[in-house]
């Protein structure tokens, strides 16, 4: 069963196609124009596709990078324009953000940090009881305190009301344990999209003497060579080696970068 | 109570860091048959982990017969690991207090000590 389902090209994004299941957690992962903001408008139905079909059961809401509000609104005013426009409106978990995060209600939208707009869009998301919640880069204006803590609270909100979360980021360092599933866009196709945990125990890396073949079976993701060394990363599934090979998994970080440069 | 502590970066999957973590507290007795292990809502709330992530990690400590979910009460220590007594290993980690405040004056960083750990371990350098 899936809540979000697409097959979708617009613009620079060719076939990507994927589906995800209820209260999962999804990290969109892609350099600066790999095609993560076009998709998020298309699945958020900002934008048709070109071809193909994008599809979320349930209500959808969507947090774009620039956080479009009205800078003369007041915070208090952002909410009441939430209740307004909402068919289905959580005015608690709307204010409860806000203390959570301790943004003042009577600052006007132009007047607050970049990290406290980052609260009161979310605030605003989450009052409308979205089945899925769309962010793009949400914790790009937020501190390494923030962050942390805004994870935690929108991982919360997944487990306590099933909600399914797709988020796009640059800090791959950052979404270990966090994101459940992983795709990655390179130039408007996807890369890899699979169960972070079962990436990083298919991928190994080998290290050993210069040689021009890997030392085991499994798809090369990126072949190094040095003077007098040779590194292959394997999606082996975890296959083990022969002296002098040594062989070591990666993060989630160094597997990315590694899919990255071999797309370049 | 437990808490886990995740290391994001890692290329250790986070649920066997939760299901290692459980293990050296069965190990080291702070966890006991018959104990409540923290609520997977409690983790996601205090760790910042995924409740998925978390939940594989009891599924597979199940798995291994360490543990069991009751219907509606949560998941509890079924067996202990380690054969040591407590009032054993006392003054064993003192001992080996010592010896590590020894080795980091020696100038032995973490990694240091580890490898020399696993290689006296395994017998070798004899």
């Amino acid at each position: 069963m899936s809540v979000v389902a697409a097959d979708v090209s617009k613009w620079a994004v060719r076939n990507v196609s994927f589906e995800l299941p209820p209260g999962s957690v999804t990290a969109m992962v892609g350099a600066n124009g790999s095609g993560k903001s076009t998709l998020l408008n298309v699945l958020a139905g900002h934008l048709p596709p070109s071809s193909g079909h994008a599809s979320i059961a349930g209500r959808v809401a969507y947090v774009p990078q620039h956080k479009p509000m009205y800078r003369s609104f007041k915070v208090a005013d952002v909410l009441q324009f939430g209740r307004r426009m909402n068919e289905v409106w959580d005015e608690r978990r709307a204010d409860e953000w806000l203390t959570r995060f301790k943004v003042p209600r009577r600052l006007q939208v132009e007047d607050l940090s970049g990290g406290q707009r980052t609260h009161v869009t979310l605030a605003l998301a989450l009052g409308s009881r979205p089945d899925v919640l769309l962010l793009d880069e949400p914790l790009a204006e937020l501190d390494p305190l923030a962050r942390h803590k805004v994870m935690r609270e929108l991982l919360t909100e997944v487990n306590d009301n099933g909600m399914t979360l797709v988020f796009s980021t640059h800090v791959v360092a950052e979404i270990g344990g966090v994101a459940d599933r992983l795709l990655l866009l390179s130039n408007g196709r996807l890369l890899v999209d699979g169960d972070t945990d079962e990436l990083l125990e298919q991928h190994v890396l080998y290290t050993g003497p210069h040689a021009s073949k890997s030392p085991v079976e499994g798809p090369v993701v990126l072949a190094k060579h040095g003077r007098s060394q040779s590194s292959y990363l394997v999606r082996s599934g975890g296959v083990r080696v022969d002296e002098p090979w040594t062989a070591r998994y990666v993060t989630l970080e160094e597997l990315v970068v590694a899919h990255l440069e071999r797309a370049a | 109570m437990v808490e886990f502590h995740v290391d994001r970066g890692s290329g250790y999957p986070p649920y066997l860091q939760i299901g290692q973590q459980v293990r050296e507290a069965l190990r080291l007795g702070w966890l006991q048959p018959g104990d409540r292990l923290p609520t997977v809502r409690d983790v996601v709330a205090t760790s910042g982990v995924n409740a998925n992530t978390v939940l594989k990690a009891y599924r597979e400590l199940e798995l291994a017969g360490l543990v069991e979910a009751r219907q509606g009460s949560g998941t509890f220590v079924k067996a202990s690991l380690g054969s040591a007594a407590p009032e054993d290993l006392d003054p064993l980690r003192e001992g080996l207090a010592k010896w590590v405040a020894e080795a980091r004056s020696a100038g032995l960083e973490d990694e240091d000590i580890y490898a020399l750990v696993r290689e006296v371990l395994s017998g070798g350098a004899q």
